[in-house]
């Protein structure tokens, strides 16, 4: 299924929560929202989903308007952050739901009910466990019946709000797995909402990044992180030391920082550099070295130049041990846009 | 603690292994024989005056009540407790009751519907409206309700036409008693439904449930277990009603004679046993019901 997001807008009273949103995404394809809270990512899955309608613009499902169409209509499987379970029915019956609630001959019969039932328990590997209350579960599990539940009604597209953010980090770890294998599995086209960069760009082909309504950037996890679009997608996605200052002859310079500028017309700018972008560098610009941190294979080391700016370098572990006293640091690559 | 010594040194010849080279691990302390220790304070306190109130309040008059009845023969029991004005004063109490818990089940949902899911001017006043029963002398709600609705009143005298006769009758009682327990219902589902959250319906949406699916499979077996909380409170509420009630009953003996008058009445020709008898049955019946509506109860709460 593929879905079409043509300038959508939205306000909340006099705040606008999606600001002309464009967004096209490709049958089978498992798409990220990253942005920071109150970005719109979630009244941008809601719009999609049929949960929310927007002031302006269209939403389409494979070439068909379905802008005003009720989440219903638009067979789409939604899930939860707070898992939404129907807490006075048992697990088999939350998930059974949605072909229950069918009318007439669109109702399957109990035993093939019963039978997908089982399948999808079976998927989300929670066989067995059937004949549970959600209350009887752990918040990992249910939030695999919630998913599953949404996988019932064999929906056209998969939309998720945040479904890992009430888990603990173990918990959240092995269900992004999950995520990716069913989706893997069902080759339903699916979306989810995260404002977590990791789970982002750990699981999804390509992410949307949002900020104040609007969509800054949309790429593969690569892309996004090694080509941002705007300051923000380079501020927001990975680590980046972020430096105001000036551009003059295609050098950027922040105080006692300085590095490449290359294309960048002269001015006021902002310039970014990524921690393990900095190495060493006899021809660069002076720190001192306030700490370091070593953890597992990496190190991290925090530094000040003369002048009070902070810089954050990642090095290897065998690397650590040059970090000491004075040193000089280059950036091997750097982000540099006009202010 | 002292540091363990080493092995070597235990053995040694010079130092023979005595009971007070190998310290003993101290004796395990004793674990309190009735209750587990607790890092909340305060339960013997809380459960000795608890259980004196009670047993004031609630133990010791009910248990006279039985005491009283017990200075008549079996027979004179029977004859005082199942008399067939009795037997007519408890089918009305009850059966009046009941019918009012229903029709407050019913109307305390929608009630309590408009005022957790809606924003609308007054809400306030509703609000306040209905904890009225509550704080309302129940005297002034049954001189209220008997004037509106006697024959001549302002409600009754649109009624009469119609041939419905609201006061002085069975179905005065139970507008008393409707009036009297409203408040019940919609207090004990207002924080349940308040607390069903708005994902839940957008899941039952989002799957495909209509409107009526939502509510019927969905909303109304989750407010359940509050729902039957309610009407068990507003239906013991009008088996006990005294005040509100006279007023409209009329209190014709076999017709619409409620029991707690009854009882009144055999108090005032200080027939003291056989009103204790009377309020024995009651006390039987009501206790009853209780324990049945507890059971379902702790049925529709199986999956909490």
């Amino acid at each position: 299924m593929t879905i079409s997001i043509r300038s959508v807008e939205k306000k909340f009273g006099r705040y606008p929560a999606l600001n002309h949103v464009d967004l096209e995404i490709a049958d089978g394809e498992l798409v990220a929202l990253l942005g920071p809270s109150g970005s719109g990512k979630t009244t941008l899955l809601r719009t999609i989903a049929g949960l929310e309608f927007p002031d302006a613009g269209q939403v389409l499902f494979e070439g068909q308007d379905v802008t005003f169409a009720s989440a219903a209509a638009r067979r789409v499987g939604f899930v939860f952050q707070q898992y939404a379970l129907f807490k006075h029915m048992t697990v088999a019956r939350n998930i059974a739901f949605g072909l229950d609630v069918r009318k007439g001959k669109d109702k399957p019969p109990k035993a093939e009910i019963a039978r997908r039932v089982d399948e999808l328990l079976k998927l989300v590997e929670l066989d067995g466990l059937g004949k549970r209350y959600p209350s009887q579960l752990s918040g990992g599990q249910r939030q695999r019946v919630a998913l599953s539940r949404a996988l019932a009604v064999q929906p056209s597209v998969l939309l998720l709000d945040e479904p890992f953010g009430a888990l603990d980090a173990t918990v959240r770890k092995s269900l992004r797995k999950e995520l990716r294998r069913v989706h893997d599995a069902t080759g339903v086209t699916t979306i989810f909402v995260t404002h977590d960069q990791e789970e982002a760009l750990g699981l999804a082909d390509r992410v949307a990044i949002l900020n104040a309504g609007r969509i800054e950037q949309i790429g593969t996890p690569d892309e996004v992180h090694d080509n941002p679009a705007t300051p923000f997608v380079c501020g927001f996605v990975g680590e980046a030391n972020r430096f105001e200052g000036t551009v003059s002859g295609g050098r950027f310079t922040s105080g006692a920082v300085s590095f490449d500028a290359n294309g960048v017309k002269d001015g006021a700018a902002v310039g970014f550099v990524r921690p393990h972008d900095l190495a060493p560098d006899d021809g660069g610009f002076e720190v001192r070295v306030d700490r370091v941190h070593v953890q597992g294979a990496l190190a991290s080391v925090s530094a000040s130049t003369a002048d009070g700016r902070h810089v954050e370098i990642t090095a290897s572990r065998a690397e650590a041990a040059r970090f000491t006293g004075t040193i000089k640091l280059a950036a091997r690559k750097s982000h540099v846009y006009p202010a | 603690m002292a540091p363990s010594r080493s092995p070597t040194r235990i053995l040694d010849d010079d130092h023979p292994m005595t009971a007070e080279t190998i310290s003993a691990p101290p004796r395990p302390a004793q674990r309190p024989l009735f209750r587990r220790r607790s890092a909340i304070p305060g339960f013997g306190l809380t459960l000795g005056v608890t259980l004196t109130i009670l047993s004031l309040i609630v133990l010791i008059p009910l248990s006279a009540v039985a005491i009283k009845s017990s200075s008549l023969s079996p027979a004179q029991f029977l004859a005082a407790a199942f008399s067939e004005r009795a037997i007519a004063a408890y089918r009305l109490t009850f059966g009046a009751a009941f019918v009012a818990a229903v029709i407050n089940a019913v109307f305390g949902v929608l009630t309590t519907w408009a005022l957790v899911r809606y924003e609308f001017p007054g809400k306030a006043v509703v609000n306040a409206l209905v904890d009225l029963p509550f704080a309302l002398p129940t005297a002034v709600a049954g001189i209220a309700l008997a004037t509106l609705y006697a024959p001549n009143g302002w409600v009754g005298q649109y009624l009469t036409p119609l041939g419905i006769k609201a006061a002085y009758n069975p179905v005065g009682v139970t507008i008393a008693l409707i009036f009297i327990g409203l408040p019940f219902v919609v207090r004990t589902l207002e924080p349940v439904m308040r607390d069903l959250s708005a994902d839940v319906e957008e899941a039952a949406a989002s799957l495909g449930a209509g409107r009526f699916a939502t509510i019927g499979r969905i909303i109304l077996p989750a407010l359940g277990p509050a729902w039957l909380t309610g009407f068990a409170l507003a239906f013991a509420r009008g088996v006990g009603e005294y005040g509100s009630v006279i007023f409209i009953a009329g209190n014709m003996p076999y017709k619409s004679e409620i029991a707690p008058l009854l009882i009144i009445i055999q108090l005032e020709q200080f027939e003291y046993a056989n009103a204790a008898a009377i309020a024995v049955v009651m006390l039987a019946v009501s206790f009853l019901m209780l324990l049945v509506i507890n059971a379902i109860q702790a049925w529709s709460r199986r999956f909490v």
